[in-house]
């Protein structure tokens, strides 16, 4: 089995969030930048189906250079190429349509990309890949089984879950669960010597076609200050919450 | 030129999400000088759309379409959005919603803004106020493709009431053998608790509870309010509670109207989960705690002792305003 994984250079949950140029752009500086957690749990659970079924693991990136060494950590995690293709992210769609690219030339049977983007939030990369791909597609995976070339995938839905058969070329919306957060693997001392010496791909994009275009960012207003309330006087909360902020 | 919303339904019934993405679909309406059409799936209160603004309703009745099924309801909505001459397709984000929404941008060559919060500028091109870094910002997107999708935020336009006949025609789209690629093994849904996603008021937990055997103080003080419960990141780590409980950045979303945090001291990425609920309440024996600067109304006390006595009086309140 040949698997791709997508994956996003995102700030750190912890990173304060600022921007810059006239609120046009995100201010990185000081900013610690990861894996996006939503695709670190695809990488890991990648690196089973490697260890326990036989599987080759590629990781890509739509981004400059500085995307680098986020891409070396997936390797020092055990992933066998990296592969970069060399354009900033504009959209979601510019964004799917450069990783169905390397998908396609690559021939990959599963592809796992997270749900969405911590920075972004747009959601829409995995499922506009397969539907370019012409690949089927499961959104919210929190459980993938594959059997040759059958998968058993759960999908979380508002308020449970719902299982899913199946087949490949199968892309991948994920998220905890497949695997858990104390299964995450994290590159040790050999991972990332070896990481340096593996191949990491630069390609340049077929397009710079996109959708949408971000124009300016803002932050949410201030917010008031808390009215404390005394733990003896609970009725004035209740109070509060019926005529105040009317919801009850 | 119309504006089409995909409604969508449970057992035959219209979600709350899909009567905020009709008022929003009015809105549009209403700047763009055009009506609303509705595409909704083996619906049985077709006429309730009405009273959010709609005036025609594409209605699929399919046995094959009864569970949802992502691919092939992509498919319909496109070829609806075709019928209705649709420049701009709206939709609510619910865990279907994004499911199918990038799948239609795609067949529709359509841009799509999920998160959106607010009516779009038309005034100069078409621009969208999403947010963006789970809540901790916005952004503006412009969508510059002909065709364009929104997914709305729930609680954030909320709902507009607005009479419309919402007028019924029968549409059968043409399926794809390939739409049903996906099958439904099985679904596992509790049917008498109320969802997060769903949820009007969410009472969550954290560690200050100190332990999953507590948990009664949390689902007693939601049984009173009919709200769901929720839990802060280490509490599902420790497997106090399910991950499906798990709210904040890498958990799940809260957008309700009241949010009561219990013993939660509030990390950024708990915060930035729970900020798009309207109205935050905070119980927490420290008084330093962070969330106390992100909430509306706070109690400095112990839980164990505050809690069940909010219980018992809000039980009083209830009975009383019944």
């Amino acid at each position: 089995m040949k698997i791709l994984v997508c994956i996003s250079h995102v700030p750190d949950t912890t990173s304060k969030i600022n921007f810059t140029d006239n609120n046009s752009a995100f201010d990185t500086n000081g900013v610690q930048f990861v894996i996006n957690p939503n695709d670190e749990f695809g990488l890991t659970r990648a690196m089973w189906f490697k260890e326990k079924q036989g599987a080759s693991v590629d990781v890509v990136n739509v981004g400059g250079p500085e995307t680098e060494p986020t891409l070396r950590k997936a390797l020092a995690i055990g992933a066998d190429n990296a592969i970069r293709v060399n354009t900033p992210a504009i959209d979601g769609y510019q964004v799917a349509k450069e990783l169905a690219k390397v998908a396609q030339d690559g021939n990959y049977d599963l592809i796992i990309a997270g749900r969405e983007s911590i920075d972004y939030n747009g959601g829409m990369v995995p499922g506009m890949m397969a539907q370019i791909l012409k690949a089927n597609f499961v959104n919210t995976c929190v459980s993938l089984e594959v059997e040759g070339n059958q998968a058993t995938a759960i999908r979380e839905i508002d308020g449970g879950k719902e299982t899913l058969k199946t087949s490949l070329p199968l892309v991948i919306g994920g998220q905890k669960g497949l695997v858990e957060e104390s299964d995450l693997k994290i590159p040790n001392m050999r991972g990332i010597m070896m990481a340096r010496k593996k191949p990491l791909n630069v390609v340049e994009p077929s397009s710079t076609e996109s959708f949408t275009q971000t124009k300016s960012f803002e932050k949410p207003a201030p917010k008031g200050e808390v009215k404390i309330i005394e733990e003896d006087n609970l009725d004035q909360l209740i109070d509060l919450l019926h005529n105040e902020a009317k919801v009850i | 030129m119309s504006i089409l919303v995909y409604t969508e339904t449970e057992n035959g019934k219209f979600k709350k999400a899909s009567f905020e993405a009709a008022s929003y679909a009015k809105g549009v309406a209403e700047k763009m000088g055009t009506d609303v059409t509705a595409v909704a799936f083996n619906a049985e209160d077709i006429k309730a759309l009405g009273d959010y603004g709609v005036a025609k309703v594409l209605h699929i009745q399919n046995d094959k379409l009864k569970t949802f099924n992502a691919e092939a309801y992509a498919d319909a909505i496109a070829q609806a959005a075709q019928e209705a001459s649709a420049d701009v397709v709206v939709l609510g984000q619910t865990a279907n919603d994004k499911y199918l929404a990038p799948l239609l941008a795609v067949q529709l060559q359509a841009g799509y803004a999920s998160n959106v919060v607010e009516l779009p500028e038309i005034e100069n091109g078409f621009t969208v106020k999403r947010s963006v870094f789970t809540n901790k910002a916005f952004n503006h997107t412009a969508i510059t493709t002909d065709k364009k999708i929104i997914g709305v935020s729930k609680n954030a336009y909320g709902l507009k009431e607005n009479s419309a006949a919402a007028e019924e025609t029968s549409f059968s789209p043409n399926l794809k053998e390939e739409d049903f690629n996906i099958e439904v093994a099985s679904v596992d849904k509790a049917t008498d608790k109320v969802t997060i996603a769903d949820a009007e008021v969410v009472v969550s937990g954290g560690r200050g509870l100190k332990g999953p055997e507590n948990w009664n103080l949390v689902e007693d003080l939601a049984e009173v309010l009919g709200a769901a419960t929720a839990c802060s990141k280490p509490v599902s780590d420790m497997g106090w509670r399910p991950h499906s409980e798990h709210v904040g950045q890498t958990g799940k979303p809260v957008a309700s109207n009241l949010y009561i945090a219990i013993g939660i001291s509030g990390a950024i990425q708990h915060l930035a989960g729970v900020s798009a609920s309207k109205t935050k309440v905070v119980i927490n024996n420290d008084p330093e705690a962070p969330f106390f600067k992100a909430a509306d109304y706070g109690i400095v006390g112990d839980a164990f002792e505050v809690v069940p006595k909010l219980t018992e009086k809000l039980k009083e309140f209830k009975a009383n305003n019944a």
